[in-house]
């Protein structure tokens, strides 16, 4: 599903956090936004997904405006997205807080009647926990799960939502080295077998431009860049203001 | 894992053997101040359970729930001395109209935040409270419903005999307790956790958070309303204090005590603060201080209510 951001623009007292960016993430693309912090890569997410509402501008579909849509709205239209700090349900197991989310994807989840979960929620849920490999862990509490864990389980609550178009605010925030890539791995092989147009935010220059078909790089608010990974690494713009002087040969 | 069809006949059959159990001890052995134990406790642990519904599975601390236990009472009372309807009738009624003032209640208050929620329901018991005390033609103002309620049969079952009392309490209490673990275990009830455990990811799951609070609310509201038909039972009528926050605060009490994340655990409170307020009342008139002590030692000591209590050191024993 093609995701296509026009003229967005959205300020917090003053300050223009995001400034007037058009971009289009082209259906099954896997793209990456990076830039500074305080660049709004964030906030950029939270007007994608219907956090915020923005101030002017359009967040288009498959060509349909879904500004003005609620966060439920867009959830359902398949707007699907992961945080920078892993969210949620601490709790509950692995396996609970996937059904929890398959209930809420199907809409029972106000069914007073029946017992949770209800019939088929708990094989789509196991689907899930397969696919990113949670499934050693089904009967653990979130709570006192791994930090990568946590961040697998956040995306994997993404997942049970069956989003066509998936964010993932830096999936590999706060891992080592290794850890990193094994994640980043795991994300690209989800891209692959769910056909997902994917745009993750990361800071790990080697894994940028590794991983990401295009990159996309956001500066106090504005697009400063966008392009191929080699585009973008001779980009002089992109190395005064972000890359600066280290190598990032890969 | 086991299968949920299971579990849920496994809860049923507890509940039978519990209601059982408590059916057959009069028939062995006849003691009036056990039975009257009972009766109050059938009351207090719906009140205590439905308040718990709110505070332990949404993690909305309501700090007026009295206001519903009293509105039951004082519904139940003034339908049945003012028609001729049955009991059962007058009972339903009553706890339909509680639900109806939670629904409107909640629909005022389930939008604003934790800390301001909790004040505005105690807001809204202090407004009804002063309402039984001032609306005096119709309640009897401080008094309290006086003259009793009507004698009603029902299949058999005279109220006034204090064992048909008993019996009819225990069967309702437990009736009771069911419906709301099934509510409690049911997909809503599952989303009632998520939103107690991360509210702003179970918006983006496409969870309407202010209509399941709302839901959550008023069936709350209902089965406290439900204690309070049992408590205007016990009473034979209704007295503004089934309304005024202290009780809520007793509810609050019992909830602390028993544990808030066991489904049994404000029944099991409600049944320690009786049995407290009981005995100490035996030996001091300074109950408020005695209770304050244990409440301390239980909260300071334990840390949590004493099921929660036992089921973490159980399943730290088995791991």
């Amino acid at each position: 599903m093609k995701l296509e951001i026009r003229h967005l623009t959205k300020s917090f007292g003053g300050v223009r956090a995001i400034d007037d960016v058009s971009l289009t993430f082209p259906s099954g693309s896997l793209s990456a936004v990076i830039g500074p912090n305080g660049a709004g890569k964030s906030t950029f997410f939270n007007l994608i997904s219907g956090a915020f509402a923005p101030d002017a501008g359009e967040v288009l579909l498959e060509d349909h405006d879904v500004v003005g849509r609620s966060k439920t709205e867009r959830m359902q239209l398949g707007i699907g997205r992961a945080f920078q700090v892993a969210s949620c349900f601490p709790s509950m197991t692995v396996a609970e807080n996937l059904m929890a989310a398959v209930t809420a994807r199907i809409g029972e989840w106000g069914n007073i009647v029946r017992r949770f979960p209800p019939p088929g929620v708990r094989e789509r849920a196991g689907e899930v926990m397969e696919l990113v490999g949670l499934t050693h862990v089904e009967n653990v509490e979130a709570a006192i799960l791994s930090h990568g864990d946590q961040k697998l389980l956040d995306i994997a609550i993404a997942l049970a939502l069956e989003p066509k178009v998936l964010l993932l605010d830096e999936p590999t925030a706060g891992m080592g080295p290794d850890e990193r890539w094994r994640m980043i791995e795991r994300v690209r092989r989800l891209w692959d077998q769910r056909k997902l147009t994917l745009v993750f935010i990361e800071h790990d220059m080697d894994i940028v431009f590794q991983v990401a078909s295009t990159i996309r790089v956001l500066c106090y608010g504005r697009v400063l860049a966008e392009g191929t990974p080699d585009q973008i690494r001779n980009n002089q713009a992109v190395i005064d203001a972000y890359l600066g002087k280290e190598e990032h040969a890969a | 894992m086991k299968s949920n069809g299971r579990s849920g006949t496994r809860e049923t059959a507890i509940a039978a053997v519990a209601l059982l159990i408590v059916l057959v001890v009069p028939f062995v052995h006849r003691s009036p101040a056990f039975e009257d134990f009972v009766i109050r406790l059938s009351a207090m642990a719906l009140f205590a359970t439905s308040l718990n519904l709110l505070v332990g599975n949404t993690g909305m601390v309501s700090f007026g729930h009295g206001m519903f236990y009293g509105l039951g009472a004082y519904a139940f009372a003034l339908m049945m001395q003012m028609t001729e309807l049955s009991l059962p009738v007058a009972a339903m009624l009553a706890v339909l109209f509680t639900t109806l003032a939670a629904l409107c209640v909640g629909a005022i208050c389930v939008r604003l935040s934790t800390d301001y929620f909790a004040f505005i329901t105690l807001a809204f018991q202090m407004l009804i409270y002063s309402v039984i005390i001032s609306w005096q033609s119709l309640t009897g103002g401080d008094q309290g419903l006086r003259g009793g309620l009507p004698r009603r049969e029902i299949f058999g079952f005279d109220l006034a005999s204090q064992l048909h009392l008993y019996q009819c309490c225990a069967v309702v209490a437990v009736l009771g307790l069911l419906a709301l673990r099934h509510i409690s275990a049911s997909p809503f009830g599952q989303t009632l956790r998520m939103i107690r455990d991360n509210e702003s990811r179970t918006g983006f799951l496409g969870v309407v958070l202010w209509r399941a609070r709302l839901w959550a609310f008023t069936i709350a509201g209902g089965f406290a309303g439900l204690g309070g038909v049992l408590a205007a039972l016990f009473v034979s009528g209704a007295y503004p204090e089934l309304a005024d926050w202290p009780n809520s605060g007793q509810a609050i009490f019992a909830v602390m005590l028993g544990g808030i994340n066991s489904f049994l655990g404000p029944v099991l409170g409600a049944a320690m603060l009786l049995a407290l307020n009981d005995v100490v009342a035996r030996v001091t008139e300074y109950q408020g201080l005695v209770l304050g002590i244990v409440i301390l030692i239980f909260a300071l000591g334990l840390r949590r209510g004493v099921l929660d209590f036992f089921r973490v050191a159980w399943s730290k024993d088995s791991q």
